[in-house]
């Protein structure tokens, strides 16, 4: 964009307004996910429980969210006396900066990224982490005991997920060679088993472990102790309202969907449909090509956070002590296996294995979901008995109404 | 006033305000803060001159580690917000005096250097080329062998796993030491 | 960048040199004093850096050691903490000038 842009400016006045219009962007994507996602949490959870969700405001209530914006912006401020004025302010825009500075490296198409940072992989997951310090401070001057212990459990259990996480960056990294996720992005082009997940064994797996320590980083549920609602009120955020609530939420949502997005092009190809043997950018031209490159990275990024919002509601929390002993004694010693196999496997498999491997890892994933899908359209309720009588501490007795 | 310049003057009074701010701020939270913000001021010099590996590292182990290990270590010590220490003016007076000098003396040596000739424009060599020269492998297959920094790379790693054992040996949370049982108590 | 030139960071790193001394001069809190050498030695490393930048000969030698000084300034806050923590639960403060069994 700066090359186009400083045919008419001067290079300076080029290189900010192309900075200026990237920033913009993102930021409106980030709203714009951040509003679509706060009506999908709401609807799925809805649907888990068994129930509907919002319904009333708007077409299945998509203007829910905006009802929401409305009610928080409009929300009276307030601080707690103890509270330290001034780091009480700046901790939501501190978590909320991270979280969007992440996107400056994180590639939507085909040279459609902020700033192609050669080292862009290691640049995401090091803005990802200075996240938990908003948290902290949050917690910290808030002036109130809850929101201390969330801020400093929710610390430590972010710093020690990230060890795993950038472990299992590291896997397709080696398998690309490159730190450059435009690079990366550009080496999956063509048929879905070029994608990294299916490289070998040890990918495959770090796609799943990279997606559940992201989760963790997120403090997302199974792992949301600093938000847990039943124990804690509300964690770090207790003694937060309106639009300074909001803006945290906006940071987790983001960052949600920066982690979604790096899953997506690190191991599964990005920006690519997989269907396509060719770059659509450059076979219909750069606008309409990207059109369909962002859609579907969009896409699957979405597909990414809608899976962390099915597992949140699904799933019970895990204990502080259960969190830490999941990542230092499972993920951690299962991550530094799977750097070290993939760097074996690089090193000494010969190529007809590596290349037979990948397509039984690529066509048997698509026969596995395939069979998922169509044993769950065949079976439903097929499986489920009648709910009628009720066993247990509930059944009526026998003989009686 | 070229683009470079604007960046670094803009860079440079966000540092230097904020590590003016670590020295002056009466909370050591809020020196903590200002420290953040120090941290990231000289990270964003490091993607100026082009370091852009040093720049994420910077990030994630200054920020990420050791900035969140050293708010950890306030709150554990913490005595209440603005209730610590003071320091005598006198001291402040012997410290100034000290900074002063040794910025006076630093900064006449860096004007005697001189520009370096002529002035290069090279961008700075990529993660490349650096975890390359940390293995001591020649840039050209064939080359004699290139700089190598194996063994103080090497000596860096152990030096950190031996600390962090030993500052987890330190920090270890101490038993008191069990009283005798009583004649007649029940264990 | 060659209107920048060297002078400049030499500058700005000697600033935060300067403030990194005064801080741990003139603070009584251990971790106020932890934090001026945590300013110094980013000052060390801005001047590696911008060093590896304008000088032809040492662009992957001033990367290099900034590394290596990046990983050790981690350490060295590591067991800094743990001693401080050490020292807060033997004399229930931070307060470096309370630190005087060996005087005298």
């Amino acid at each position: 964009m700066v090359e186009s842009l400083s045919e008419v400016l001067p290079h300076w006045a080029a290189v900010v307004l192309a900075g200026a219009i990237a920033a913009g962007l993102i930021v409106a994507f980030i709203g714009g996910a951040a509003y679509i996602f706060i009506w999908l949490e709401r609807k799925v959870s809805g649907r888990i429980q068994d129930r509907l969700g919002p319904t009333r405001t708007g077409p299945l209530g998509l203007l829910q969210s905006l009802a929401d914006g409305i009610k928080l912006v409009t929300k009276e401020d307030t601080a707690p006396n103890a509270a330290d004025r001034f780091l009480f302010r700046v901790a939501p825009y501190l978590a909320f900066c991270a979280a969007f500075a992440g996107f400056i490296a994180l590639p939507f198409g085909y040279q459609v990224i902020g700033y192609d940072l050669s080292v862009g992989a290691f640049f995401m997951l090091a803005v990802l982490s200075s996240e938990v310090f908003g948290v902290m401070l949050a917690g910290y001057a808030s002036g109130s005991k809850w929101s201390l212990f969330g801020g400093v459990r929710e610390a430590a259990q972010v710093v020690s997920y990230e060890v795993p996480r950038s472990l299992c960056v590291v896997v397709p990294v080696c398998v690309a060679g490159t730190l450059s996720l435009s690079q990366i992005g550009n080496q999956q082009v063509g048929w879905f088993w070029n994608w990294n997940v299916f490289h070998d064994p040890f990918t495959f797996v770090a796609l799943f472990i990279f997606y559940i320590t992201a989760t963790a980083s997120c403090k997302r549920a199974p792992f949301d102790l600093a938000e847990a609602e039943s124990e804690l009120v509300a964690g770090f955020h207790t003694e937060y309202s309106g639009m300074r609530w909001s803006f945290f939420f906006l940071a987790e949502y983001a960052s949600m969907f920066a982690v979604s997005g790096l899953a997506a092009l690190l191991f599964c190809g990005g920006w690519h449909t997989g269907f396509l043997p060719f770059e659509p950018a450059e076979r219909f031209g750069f606008w309409l090509g990207n059109l369909l490159n962002v859609a579907v990275f969009a896409g699957k990024g979405f597909l990414g956070v809608l899976v962390m919002m099915w597992m949140r509601w699904s799933l019970p929390r895990l204990r502080i002590d259960q969190v830490m002993m999941t990542c230092l004694k499972y993920f951690l010693p299962i991550s530094c296996v799977l750097l070290v196999g993939v760097c074996v496997w690089q090193l000494f498999v010969p190529p007809a294995v590596s290349a037979s491997v990948r397509f039984v890892l690529a066509f048997g994933t698509v026969a596995f979901v395939f069979g998922v899908v169509v044993s769950a359209f065949a079976l439903r309720g097929a499986g489920m008995p009648p709910a009628g009588e009720l066993a247990g501490v509930w059944a009526k007795p026998a003989g009686k109404v | 006033m070229t683009l470079p310049v604007v960046l670094f003057a803009l860079i440079a009074v966000v540092t230097a305000g904020s590590a003016l701010g670590v020295v002056f701020s009466r909370s050591v939270v809020r020196a903590a803060v200002w420290l953040l913000f120090s941290l990231i001021g000289v990270s964003l010099l490091y993607f100026l001159l082009g370091a852009e590996f040093l720049g994420a590292a910077q990030l994630i182990i200054y920020v990420g580690g050791t900035l969140v290990l050293v708010v950890f270590g306030v709150m554990l010590t913490s005595q209440g917000p603005f209730a610590g220490p003071r320091t005598r003016p006198a001291e402040w007076l012997a410290g100034g005096l000290l900074a002063g000098a040794l910025f006076a003396l630093i900064v006449s040596a860096s004007l005697d250097l001189g520009r370096p000739a002529p002035p290069t424009d090279q961008p700075l060599p990529g993660v490349g080329p650096l975890g390359l020269t940390f293995l001591g492998v020649p840039e050209q297959p064939g080359e004699a062998r290139g700089l190598a920094f194996l063994l103080p790379f090497e000596i860096v790693s152990v030096h950190l796993l031996v600390v962090l054992v030993a500052a987890a040996y330190l920090a270890r949370a101490k038993k008191k030491v069990a009283q005798p049982p009583t004649p007649g108590a029940t264990r | 960048m060659t209107d920048l030139g060297l002078t400049p960071f030499l500058t700005l790193s000697a600033f935060l040199f300067a403030c990194g001394i005064l801080c741990f001069a003139a603070k009584r809190n251990a971790i106020g004093i932890l934090m001026g050498v945590e300013l110094v030695l980013n000052a060390a490393n801005i001047n590696f850096v911008a060093c590896a930048r304008f000088v032809p000969s040492l662009r992957l030698e001033g990367q290099v050691f900034a590394v290596l000084v990046i990983v050790l300034a981690a350490a060295e806050a590591a067991v800094a903490l743990a001693i401080f923590l050490n020292f807060y639960n033997n004399h229930a403060t931070v307060d470096v000038d309370e630190g005087t069994e060996l005087k005298g």
